[in-house]
């Protein structure tokens, strides 16, 4: 929405960085998903060429050059962690780095470089036109301004709201016409998931802090699917790179759905925790970290959704030996009581 | 040697190091051991197979990472930590097709070597069993991709020391691969030769020389002779 309606502010944000950190060069990453903004974004870097807002000298400030080229990438969930992003820009994997040197010190093609969002950039204009005490005014005293909030999922006027920080999970409810809602997803998958008696709390980064993402669930939905959803989203989002991450995401996906397919017991759930303890403490960076978030607050709020789907309270083996036996009941023509096991009913 | 001033503690021993050094390399320089298979000290640091995960002032970081510096406290042999090394190496154990007694590398490989240290006696985890077809195409290498654990010593090796970059890593989660870098994807078209530095820098037994089978016989190899931990000498 800012890249599309917003673009100047966004730019205007860019060169103020630049102003102040003395750079030359900005560089726009625009994801796949993103491609058609391409030649409108084009059209507004030169339009402000144009008029003297970017390329040499900028409004007569001696020394001050700074112009900017639109990257277009692939995009991964991964690349939101800047270090991947830069890797990205310099046509690798998109692979977190080792940090230390962080990218303020030895970033993109080992130059000095500082990675922000399009808010970001766009908050950096209005705190330029006003004052900071006119930003830091709106919001609490820990997390001054204002925070723009993607809601989706079970209510009735999805969208983008932008609210002050401090405000009250069920407010953005209530304004976006959220009826019966059983859950909040907050900051995407790696955020917080929250239950009813929760929404009394507020998006700060002293209380629920927030990416942006806000996904409404009303009492119809399973919140252990809706935990299965995002283990697959993790484990298809993870790069690769670590061991911990690579492996726990996909064993994650295995336990949830050997939970769906109704063979899951009691020692599954703690083995999920097992794994989320130890992605916590092993993976590389932030992804496999937060993998198991969703996880984590679903099993602790919504413990009921997960045992509706236990076989029984107690070990089960991962396989179903009777179901395993079905082609050799195919390859010899027969299905009477004998070729099954005792067990099966 | 040079005069070591600086120190810092070790599961509660003093460690001396070098301006520049991380805590494993400071560590492998005076022979303590901290259990690593990503890492090797002709290379720079990786930091992706996170089995050297140690506790600097509490906090978890990968050894390899972590600049040394005077007065951390570095916990490494601990039970906990043990443990999540050794969960660690079930993962990539289930993750590959790691058939050790019929490997040639038994014996000489890092994995095995380090999951005996770690006393891994089974895989924990679901196998998951992927297919990952040999590639026999070279005339004097043989990939067996079944054994690969993403290390990517190859790829640096090949890239940073041979300069041919034969070797990358495509796909992403579970899917990430190691690829070969040739219009056919087979190692025989690519100009790696036998004399590289990547063919034989692998840590298990992806690369392996054609015709040399079982030079050495199974029980005197390298981590037969002694266990991998009173192997970790470097040079000072």
């Amino acid at each position: 929405m800012l890249l599309t309606r917003h673009a100047d502010s966004v730019v205007e944000g860019m060169s103020i960085a630049a102003f102040l950190v003395g750079a030359r060069r900005g560089l726009i990453y625009l994801r796949g998903e993103y491609r058609y903004l391409l030649e409108s974004l084009q059209a507004t870097l030169q339009r402000r060429r144009e008029a003297g807002l970017l390329g040499t000298s900028i409004l007569g400030h001696a020394g001050f050059d700074f112009d900017i080229q639109i990257h277009v990438g692939a995009g991964a969930y991964v690349c939101g962690e800047e270090s991947s992003l830069i890797e990205s820009l310099e046509g690798k994997r998109g692979t977190p780095r080792i940090r230390p040197p962080f990218p303020v010190e030895r970033g993109y093609l080992g130059f000095p470089t500082i990675v922000n969002n399009v808010e970001t950039f766009c908050a950096a204009v209005h705190i330029a036109l006003h004052d900071g005490a006119w930003w830091a005014a709106i919001g609490t005293p820990k997390s001054t301004g204002t925070k723009i909030h993607s809601v989706s999922g079970d209510c009735a006027r999805p969208g983008l709201y932008e609210y002050p920080f401090g405000t009250r999970i069920g407010r953005i409810l209530e304004d976006c016409g959220a009826t019966d809602t059983q859950a909040v997803q907050v900051g995407g998958p790696s955020g917080v998931c929250l239950s009813a008696f929760e929404f009394g709390r507020r998006i700060a980064f002293e209380d629920v802090p927030s990416a942006g993402a806000f996904m409404v669930f009303d009492r119809s939905r399973d919140m252990f699917e809706v935990a299965r959803g995002f283990a697959h989203f993790f484990a298809h989002e993870s790069c690769g790179f670590c061991t911990p991450c690579r492996v726990g995401t996909a064993l994650v996906v295995k336990r949830m759905d050997k939970l769906a397919a109704g063979r899951g017991s009691r020692h599954d759930i703690d083995v999920l925790f097992e794994l989320d303890k130890l992605m916590h403490a092993a993976t590389h960076c932030g992804l496999g970290a937060t993998a198991c978030n969703p996880l984590r607050d679903t099993i602790a709020k919504f413990r009921p959704a997960y045992e509706r789907h236990l076989k029984s309270l107690y070990f089960e083996p991962a396989f179903d030996l009777d179901a395993e036996l079905s082609i050799a009941r195919h390859m010899t023509g027969r299905d009477d009581p004998a070729a099954h096991l005792e067990a099966a009913s | 040697m040079t005069e070591l001033e600086q120190s810092f503690s070790l599961d509660g021993e003093d460690l001396p190091f070098h301006a520049g050094d991380t805590v494993l390399q400071a560590a492998t320089r005076v022979g303590r051991y901290i259990p690593h298979l990503c890492w090797h000290p002709d290379f720079a640091a990786h930091g992706s197979c996170r089995i050297c995960t140690v506790k600097v002032n509490g906090r978890a970081a990968a050894a390899c990472t972590v600049m040394a510096s005077p007065g951390l406290d570095v916990e490494s042999d601990t039970e906990e930590l043990n443990a999540q090394r050794k969960t660690l190496l079930q993962m990539l154990f289930v993750e590959g097709n790691h058939f050790c007694p019929s490997c040639e590398k038994s014996g000489n490989c890092l994995l095995q070597a380090t999951a005996y240290q770690m006393g891994m006696e089974g895989p924990h985890f679901e196998e998951f069993y992927p297919d990952r077809p040999v590639d026999a195409s070279h005339p004097d290498i043989l990939l067996d991709f079944n054994r690969c654990i993403l290390c990517e010593l190859c790829v640096r090796a090949s890239r940073d020391v041979d300069g041919k970059n034969v070797f990358a890593i495509g796909g992403h989660g579970i899917g990430t691969r190691l690829l070969v870098n040739s219009a056919s994807g087979r190692l025989g078209d690519t100009p790696m030769a036998l004399a590289d530095r990547a063919a034989d820098i692998c840590p298990v037994g992806v690369i392996l020389p054609k015709r040399r089978g079982f030079a050495v016989p199974i029980g005197e190899r390298q981590f037969d002779l002694a266990p991998v931990s009173e192997q970790a000498k470097g040079t000072p």
